[in-house]
């Protein structure tokens, strides 16, 4: 059977089991639309935590980031992991007590004021939005390459089946298939780096294999990798590249801007009680390590696999000729992902950083005229099972968990969108007389815009795409993380103090963005270079979030300590939520 | 219904335990993943060193320990101090 064929079928069948899901768990109330009536198994909590979390990033580009940058590349694996260490200890259990629906609920009812909740909603849509057009990328990338429909067919259809079981099942129908799309993910992910690991270093576990020895060479595969992309002219694989206090605070910032993140944040208030919510964050991290564990040892096979196929005999000898490239090259050069242009005429590929200086071991020759092959690095995790010649059901498999990755993390945060647009803005502040019925539909048409906005920007994708991503983490550390955990952990942070917090938060982040990749990110608009030289203590735009929730933190002790205390029923909040005792009587509002 | 002053046991308790394991957290990932790495290069780990090993596998390994240590640890104390749910 041919490759289309299979993937049409493996596609086909995990679609129509979604489908399935959205005609099965229908929401027939407010509790169950946004909160799945909270009756989520903790496990089943983690494993839908996991789909929800797991976005086109983790599993199409993360590989791939790790392949390029190697030993840097460890702040996405720590910062995306480590987060769900602050968010069990600091605020799942208690926000889970609290027994609301949505994270600016509880900033507004904490802080006493509806301004805040607004500060909270707007920080939620931004980032939410920014995130979604990056799955919906995805989803066209997935389609294009596998499916050979066209980007904009792709997306439609992704946007149908989501629109299905979104706007039916709410929470409820998100929760049971994000369960079944982190199965398929997570399947399609292993398989292939079991076989890469095999393939390099005969062990089973990619895990084990990263640290073993490369069976072709007799040398330990990170060593081999390290001498290899050397002699091209690149860092050692495993050498540090950036300024360590930036590699810390971007790592930092990556942690308290996913225990931030609402769209993971809400799906701990499906569990029954404050306990679950403690283990269910655990099994969350154990669904997300199963891949993020995985990830280096794909990283590292695949920079190993590519840099074989254009050197088949090492970078002492000669480059791959154009004319006898492999199928998978041309396969992805149809995409534009993969370019080559001979510069020097000689009808080889010469792949190799061509700023690099002579020495340091490398064997650069005189006679290239710079480096030949572009690879775009989405395409390791996709390309992968093509460039190790795996069977084609396994592709097809890859192609099934790609598109899995991504319209799970959109509907969870197309969830979040809605719920703070229905429940928020509208029942919240706007309509408060809104009855339990005219909410439940208000949610439904919230989510039906909020999928047709998504699915309008993953068709006409601004320029900026790719860089707003580090916006959703700045918003989400520099002011929603920090504003929850004082209203937790003070009695004393009150209303002023919160909202001059966290617009400062975010105000101190976003100025520091903009200096560097543009005011709204419109090219030719930065102030400054986006240079490490230029930036302050080294610190990257990316990883300024954790100063931004510093300044946060400071200005709003500082402004809460010189005006007045939060009034007593709020002490009485903050009192309640510490303790779980009646988490039950919370939930039936 | 459990005494306030249990329940201000109850939460310094609750700091104690949180602070310890996130000392413990900061260690494997800032420290041995990153600032201490160049102390830990004398330890090899298949073709690399230990620092590298905690940045790409055992920072994670450990996150996983904690936040179960803390689950565990959490729902006995609530438990002790009477203020666990039905």
């Amino acid at each position: 059977m041919d490759l289309t064929t299979l993937t049409y079928i493996v596609v086909g069948a995990s679609f129509a089991l979604y489908i399935g899901i959205a005609f099965w768990a229908r929401a027939g109330s407010t509790g169950e639309f946004y909160a799945a009536g909270r009756g989520v198994h903790p496990v089943a909590n983690g494993m839908a935590t996991a789909a929800d979390w797991m976005s086109a990033a983790s599993f199409i580009s993360m590989a791939g980031l790790i392949a390029f940058k190697g030993y840097d590349a460890s702040v996405f694996l720590m910062g995306w992991t480590g987060g769900y260490v602050l968010l069990a200890m600091l605020l799942a259990p208690y926000l889970r007590k609290f027994g609301k629906f949505t994270v600016p609920e509880f900033i507004g009812d904490r802080f006493y004021s509806s301004t805040a909740r607004i500060v909270a909603v707007v920080c939620l849509i931004v980032a939410s939005i920014t995130y979604v057009i990056g799955q919906m990328k995805g989803v066209g990338v997935a389609f294009s390459r596998f499916l050979e429909v066209d980007a904009t067919t792709g997306l439609l259809i992704g946007t149908a089946i989501v629109f299905l079981y979104a706007v039916q099942g709410g929470m409820k129908g998100i929760t049971y298939t994000q369960i079944a799309q982190y199965c398929v993910l997570i399947v399609a992910y292993t398989i292939p780096a079991v076989f890469i690991s095999l393939e390099l270093t005969g062990n089973v576990l990619p895990q084990i294999g990263l640290f073993s020895t490369h069976t072709e060479s007799g040398v330990p595969l990170l060593q081999k990798l390290d001498t290899v992309v050397q002699e091209l002219g690149f860092t050692q694989y495993t050498a540090q590249d950036g300024g360590t206090l930036n590699i810390m605070l971007y790592t930092l910032s990556l942690m308290i801007g996913t225990a931030g993140l609402p769209h993971v944040i809400i799906r701990f208030f499906t569990v029954p009680k404050v306990a679950d919510a403690r283990w269910s964050a655990g099994w969350a991290l154990v669904f997300i390590a199963l891949l993020y564990t995985v990830a280096p040892g794909v990283g590292a096979m695949a920079r190993l696999n590519i840099t074989d196929t254009i050197y088949p005999n090492g970078p002492q000898a000669e480059a791959l000729a154009y004319d006898e490239r492999p199928d998978w090259f041309k396969n992805w050069e149809t995409t534009g992902l993969l370019a080559f242009e001979d510069k020097n005429g000689d009808g080889r590929i010469q792949y190799y950083n061509d700023k690099a200086t002579a020495g340091d071991g490398n064997l650069i020759n005189p006679a290239w005229a710079g480096n030949e092959l572009k690879v775009d690095r989405d395409i390791m995790v996709l390309a992968n099972p093509e460039i190790a010649q795996l069977p084609n059901w396994v592709i097809a498999i890859v192609a099934a968990g790609g598109l899995a990755a991504a319209l799970s993390t959109a509907a969870g945060l197309l969830m979040a969108i809605s719920s703070a647009v229905s429940h928020d803005l509208l029942k919240g502040t706007f309509m408060p007389n809104m009855s339990e019925k005219s909410e439940l539909l208000a949610a439904r048409v919230s989510m039906g815009v909020a999928i047709a906005i998504a699915a309008w920007l993953g068709l006409n994708p601004p320029g900026f795409a790719a860089q707003v991503v580090a916006l959703a983490f700045g918003l989400a550390a520099s002011s929603i993380f920090p504003a929850l955990m004082m209203g937790i952990f003070s009695t004393r942070v009150n209303n002023v103090g919160a909202i001059c917090g966290m617009l400062s938060g975010l105000l101190v982040t976003v100025a520091y963005i903009f200096t560097f990749k543009g005011i709204f990110f419109i090219p030719g608009t930065e102030l400054l270079a986006n240079t490490v030289d230029n930036h302050f203590l080294g610190i990257a735009p990316e990883a300024f979030g954790a100063v931004g929730a510093l300044v946060n933190f400071g200005v709003a002790y500082g402004i809460s300590k010189v005006t007045a205390e939060p009034p007593e029923r709020i002490r009485e909040l903050v009192e309640s939520i510490r303790v779980p005792r009646g988490a039950g009587a919370a939930t039936g509002h | 219904m459990a005494l306030k002053e249990d329940d201000k046991a109850y939460w310094a308790a609750n700091i104690r335990l949180v602070t310890v394991l996130l000392v413990i957290w900061g260690v494997v990932s800032f420290g041995f993943g990153i600032l201490l790495r160049p102390v830990l290069s004398a330890i090899p780990v298949g073709g690399t060193d230990l620092g590298f090993w905690f940045a790409q596998q055992g920072s994670i390994y450990t996150f996983l320990v904690l936040i179960f240590v803390y689950a565990f640890a959490m729902n006995s104390l609530d438990r002790k101090f009477g203020v666990n749910e039905e």
